[in-house]
């Protein structure tokens, strides 16, 4: 049980550590609080993009009221994530607030795209498990890059591709389990949240500055699917029509 | 002493707007999981979301006045695609296109 569940958090590890690192380094260079405090954020905040945007408002010495407000907007795409984790979250019990504070990028694909078994609990646990091993991965990274930061001058640039490189492997996996054949022209049908989603990554680039765009992308996306989902209730219902009529 | 209490703020207060985001869809949309729409977004925003996060982190990881603009951040993306299809294996992938980003933007060979 231990084995497969530390094997499907391995590619988080792996993405994680060097992503936590990166964070950490940039921490300490760039700021004078004590190390710590960088793998204590990751205890409390547990963001990825958010701990690197905190950097730049620690710098600052940004207002906490505008730091409540940037924090909430760069990280507004995780109000989404949950209503896909309804159901599977449901009746949790005290596992499911840490469920639900742990819903990282990552996670959440992960706990979307893994095969699940016939027993309900039993892959509760499971993705509580997950949940807590990826975090740990994220403590660990945030901790050791603070202290990297403050003693050892080494050249990171460009480690923080880590974590775009997760993410395209993070989309081929989501292909996989929409049941695409390969990057399938053959099954174009099932791919189609992928090309809404490369598509409404575009036209925010073109259209909104760099602070906004993932923000409006998801919901760019999200209001696709909504169409996309009218329609299909259309056709459904007059298909149904056409057969009693 | 002033320092001490603004990053403990600070903390507090990039902590709660995180888990906000996080907790409101499971405090106003419990009681419609059944709903047809709930079930369709779940089914396919988590394949739309990846493939939006992968296009506009790639978009910004490439030089863009570069002489072959992009082509610093595209060439590892391609790597981690190919050895993904390739081989099926995460890490092998993510540490290939890592490393070949990391090895780009040093030397400077794109």
């Amino acid at each position: 049980m231990q084995r497969p569940t530390f094997r499907l958090t391995l590619p988080i590890l792996f993405g994680y550590v060097p992503l936590g690192m990166a964070f950490g380094v940039l921490f300490t260079t760039q700021l004078d609080y004590a190390w710590w405090i960088a793998p204590l954020m990751g205890v409390f905040v547990y963001a990825g993009a958010g701990q690197i945007l905190a950097v730049s408002l620690l710098a600052a010495s940004a207002g906490l009221a505008e730091v409540f407000v940037a924090m909430f907007v760069l990280n507004a795409r995780h109000l989404f994530y949950g209503l896909s984790l309804l159901g599977q979250f449901r009746g949790a019990g005290w596992r499911k607030a840490y469920l639900i504070f742990a819903l990282t990028d990552e996670t959440y694909s992960l706990l979307t795209s893994r095969v699940r078994g016939e027993n309900f609990r039993q892959e509760q646990r499971l993705d509580f498990r997950i949940s807590a091993l990826n975090q740990l991965y994220w403590v660990i990274g945030c901790g050791v890059g603070a202290l990297l930061g403050q003693n050892v001058a080494f050249d990171s640039t460009g480690i923080e591709f880590a974590l775009v490189a997760l993410f395209i492997v993070l989309t081929i996996e989501q292909l996989k389990s929409l049941g695409a054949s390969s990057l399938g022209i053959r099954s174009l049908g099932e791919n189609f949240p992928v090309w809404i989603g490369a598509v409404a990554a575009a036209m925010a680039m073109m259209l909104l500055p760099s602070a906004h765009q993932l923000i409006g992308a998801i919901v760019m996306a999200t209001l696709a699917l909504l169409l996309q989902y009218r329609r299909s209730r259309q056709t459904a219902a007059k298909a149904g029509q056409d057969c009693h009529g | 002493m002033a320092e001490t209490y603004y990053i403990t703020a600070f903390v507090a207060v990039t902590a709660l707007a995180t888990f906000a985001t996080r907790v409101i869809p499971f405090l106003f949309f419990e009681r419609h999981t059944e709903h047809p729409l709930v079930q369709h977004l779940g089914r396919y925003l988590p394949a739309a979301v990846m493939a939006l996060l992968a296009t506009i982190f790639l978009q910004r990881s490439a030089h863009w006045e570069a002489p072959f603009p992009g082509l610093d951040a595209m060439v590892p993306g391609l790597l981690v695609i190919a050895v993904h299809l390739w081989r099926g294996n995460a890490l092998l992938s993510i540490s290939a296109g890592t490393i070949a980003y990391m090895a780009i933007q040093q030397s400077g060979w794109v």
